[in-house]
């Protein structure tokens, strides 16, 4: 049986006619031409009526997603005459804010680099654990098997990137990466193997490796609870439900801690800290151009947003990156990740006559405007009962060419969502459109993860500079581990000697003259901390695309 | 979504109107819930959102996450956002990998009823009774593989009546197979050594000098072995 509507069959019929003569085939990829034409013409980045340039502050002019900037010309939530600073409710070494992979391994490696578990705080707006880090489903990319390396890796990365990386901080990405493999086996993280015992590796979209190791696809998930299970075996000190709002400084300019909301309680605390950490993820629930996300609940933009408050630097939010897939049916799960790693295991995406438009492993900008131009450019998507459009990702090619069996074992998170609302992807395409998944830019951050202001590290999606423009399959998972075990241990090694001096929120009333004198008027307060769902926002979908 | 077809849902005892497509995490909102606890990625990863209902005229308890589940005209819901739990401390490379492991930081898995209760309770299909006598057993291969898909979402260990803790128990399984049954994997040892002899480090300086012109060339012609 069918779990697509009635109307949808004469499609899918076309879709099953034409699969064995797609197997092992695919279209070239694009040249640079072809590439750059692609992007100008279909990808979101591009359409300039969705963004503005920042009045404000020091990345003033940067161009960003409307969103962005609107979050970011927001009064702060807080006054300085709201919070008491000499009632210090947490003094700390580290403070820590936000407890996905990035906040875990900086919080493991400082306890490892000699601060004592009671003197770090990590606070995390919801539960330990919940980011996006644990909702990472295809792999983790890592150049360790023999006939890659991390400077293949590091090409890869910058022209994925368009060149627009900063290369100190790719070397460390492609150069620790093995290491962080090593390390996750260390604590107990079970990649998949093949029966020899080697990784069983796979390619992403840009790879010209196959160097994606995986855990089925429930990598992030996998690695994200050993993380949580061996933090919470050295008794770290975190609190949850519990949201920082702003950074505190002292007089000498130095971020000196944060402002803490109970969310249970609604009232503030303060913390001080002789160095923090921003490892708060991304921007997902900003809900880009009106585009569904694949992102977690808290994905708010809150990192960044208090960081700028700080004064601190930022880069490349003028790039924002849509996963090729995301669900376009069922309507309940909209949005949600299809893993890149079906295409990586050979599904192909087709239009409505089952046709081929697109090479399936493009980098995620170029795929996703391809999927679209198939939609809204000639017009081959099937359109969807409330009304979106989308392509079929045909996923039963993945048993043809791997084996029965393949998408129970591998993608067991995949096979199970889609099952729940009827339909069995061993035996039909899944229907896809490009979601909104990931913030290419961010906080700028140096080799030390330092950003631009004394005392303020960051790891993780808030950070930019990394991924340039586009960031490849399975970078931000590396990511997390790589600058975040940094973070730990130079927020450790500053710890030790940092002096700090008079506590002061008076950055937020420099915040508020510096949005008076660029004639910001506006009621809008930020971080937002969660997503406003409610009433008829439930259902809601408003695609400003097109 | 059809305008016109609302089920009736119950959240904590509150009577709500819901349109009859939505999952339970979107009907909560649609009633004008704002989530705090329960709810997390909203995409069956986190378990954040776990929830037990019944549907009118059913006897039934059951489990399920409400960012997963559609609503059922009559449902009765409650969230459990957090259960009650104790997680052992262990320093993971002092723990024997042997059949003492579970018995010795979780010895009340020899109370197990092999009542399928948690089976029955869990969202995620996992056979969780099975993997719980392969704990009791001492078969560190068998727990692992069987609790892989768990997002700890706590319903089995509310719904145990001999109050065992059954994610728990697979975290540590799991921890204990990749480390010590599985093994470190040679071609990754090897690559880091690599790495730390400086094997890389020329060429990658090289590559950072380049200008964007070189480095596209370089790009653009690079070999693929997929």
């Amino acid at each position: 049986m069918s779990g697509y509507p009635d109307y949808m069959q004469e499609s899918l019929e076309l879709v099953v006619k034409t699969r064995p003569s797609r197997v092992g085939k695919a279209l070239p990829e694009m040249n640079a031409e072809e590439k750059e034409k692609i992007l100008r013409e279909w990808h979101p980045d591009f359409k300039m009526d969705q963004k503005r340039e920042l009045k404000i502050g020091p990345s003033k002019g940067m161009l960003m997603p409307l969103e962005v900037v609107d979050n970011l010309e927001s009064h702060p939530i807080i006054t300085p005459d709201q919070i008491d600073l000499d009632d210090i409710d947490y003094d700390v070494d580290i403070l820590i804010i936000g407890a996905g992979g990035a906040g875990l391994s900086a919080a493991l490696l400082a306890h490892e680099n000699g601060i004592d578990p009671e003197k770090i705080l990590m606070v995390q707006k919801l539960r330990l654990g919940d980011a996006n880090s644990k909702m990472s489903q295809g792999g983790i990319q890592a150049a360790d098997a023999p006939d890659d390396s991390p400077v293949i890796h590091y090409l890869d990365i910058i022209g994925g990137g368009h060149y627009e990386n900063k290369p100190e901080l790719v070397e460390l990405l492609v150069k620790e990466g093995p290491d962080v493999i090593k390390w996750h086996e260390e604590l107990g993280v079970m990649y998949d193997k093949l029966e020899d015992g080697t990784m069983q590796l796979a390619p992403g979209g840009g790879t010209s490796r196959k160097r994606m190791h995986s855990c089925k696809d429930y990598t992030g998930l996998e690695i994200t609870r050993v993380l949580v299970d061996e933090f919470l075996s050295r008794d770290i000190s975190y609190v949850e439900l519990t949201s920082a709002v702003a950074l505190v400084m002292d007089d000498e300019g130095q971020v000196a801690g944060a402002v803490l909301y109970d969310m249970d309680s609604d009232e503030y605390k303060v913390c001080k800290a002789k160095a923090t950490i921003l490892a708060t993820g991304g921007f997902g629930r900003l809900h880009i151009q009106g585009f569904e996300t694949t992102n977690h609940y808290g994905a708010t933009n809150d990192g960044v947003v208090m960081a700028y408050h700080a004064g601190a630097v930022l880069r490349d939010l003028d790039s924002t990156q849509f996963h090729p897939t995301g669900a376009a049916y069922p309507e309940q799960i909209v949005g949600q990740l299809c893993t890149e790693k079906l295409r990586g295991r050979g599904a192909q995406p087709l239009n409505k006559h089952g046709e081929l438009f697109v090479y399936p492993l493009e980098t995620r900008d170029v795929e996703a405007s391809a999927l679209i131009r198939e939609c809204y450019g000639r017009d081959n998507g099937v359109i969807t009962p409330t009304g979106m459009r989308g392509v079929w990702l045909d996923t039963p090619l993945i048993e043809i060419i791997n084996g029965e069996g393949t998408i129970e074992r591998e993608f067991a998170a995949m096979f199970r969502t889609f099952n729940k609302f009827g339909i069995d992807i061993r035996k039909e395409p899944m229907l896809v459109f490009p979601t909104l998944h990931y913030q290419n830019g961010g906080v700028e951050i140096n080799a030390e993860t330092e950003t631009s202001i004394p005392g303020l590290f960051a790891a993780g999606e808030v950070c930019g500079g990394v991924h340039g423009k586009n960031r490849l399959m399975g970078n931000s998972q590396l990511g997390l581990y790589v600058f975040g075990r940094r973070a730990g241990r130079f927020a450790a090694e500053r710890a030790k000697t940092a002096k700090i001096g008079e506590l002061t929120l008076s950055h937020l009333d420099r915040y508020e003259g510096w949005l008076e004198e660029a004639g910001v008027e506006t009621d809008r307060k930020a971080p937002i901390l969660l997503p406003e769902y409610r009433r008829k926002k439930t259902i809601e979908h408003q695609l400003k695309l097109l | 979504m059809e305008k016109n077809n609302m089920v009736t849902i119950h959240v904590m005892g509150k009577k709500h109107e819901v349109p009859a497509d939505l999952t339970i995490m979107k009907a909560m909102e649609y009633a004008g819930h704002q989530f705090r606890r329960g709810a997390g990625c909203r995409g069956g990863y986190c378990g954040a959102c776990a929830t037990i209902y019944r549907t009118h005229g059913s006897y039934k308890l059951q489990g399920a996450l409400a960012c997963q589940k559609i609503v059922e005209d009559g449902m009765y819901i409650a969230q459990i956002p957090f259960s009650p739990a104790e997680k052992k401390r262990y320093d993971i490379n002092e723990v024997r990998a042997d059949d003492t492991a579970f018995l010795e930081h979780y010895p009340e898995i020899a109370r197990c009823l092999s009542c399928n209760t948690c089976t029955k309770a869990c969202p995620q299909d996992i056979m969780v009774m099975d993997y719980v006598q392969a704990a009791l057993r001492g078969d560190i291969e068998e727990t692992a593989k069987l609790s892989f898909d768990c997002i700890n979402c706590g319903l089995c260990a509310i719904r145990c009546p001999a109050e065992i803790v059954p994610y728990n128990i697979g975290q540590l399984a799991r921890r204990l197979y990749s480390k010590y049954i599985d093994g470190p994997t040679e071609h990754v040892l090897d690559k880091v050594k690599e790495v730390e002899a400086g094997k890389f480090d020329a060429e990658i300086e090289e590559m950072k000098g380049f200008d964007r012109e070189t480095l596209q060339e370089r790009y653009e012609t690079r070999e693929k072995r997929l």
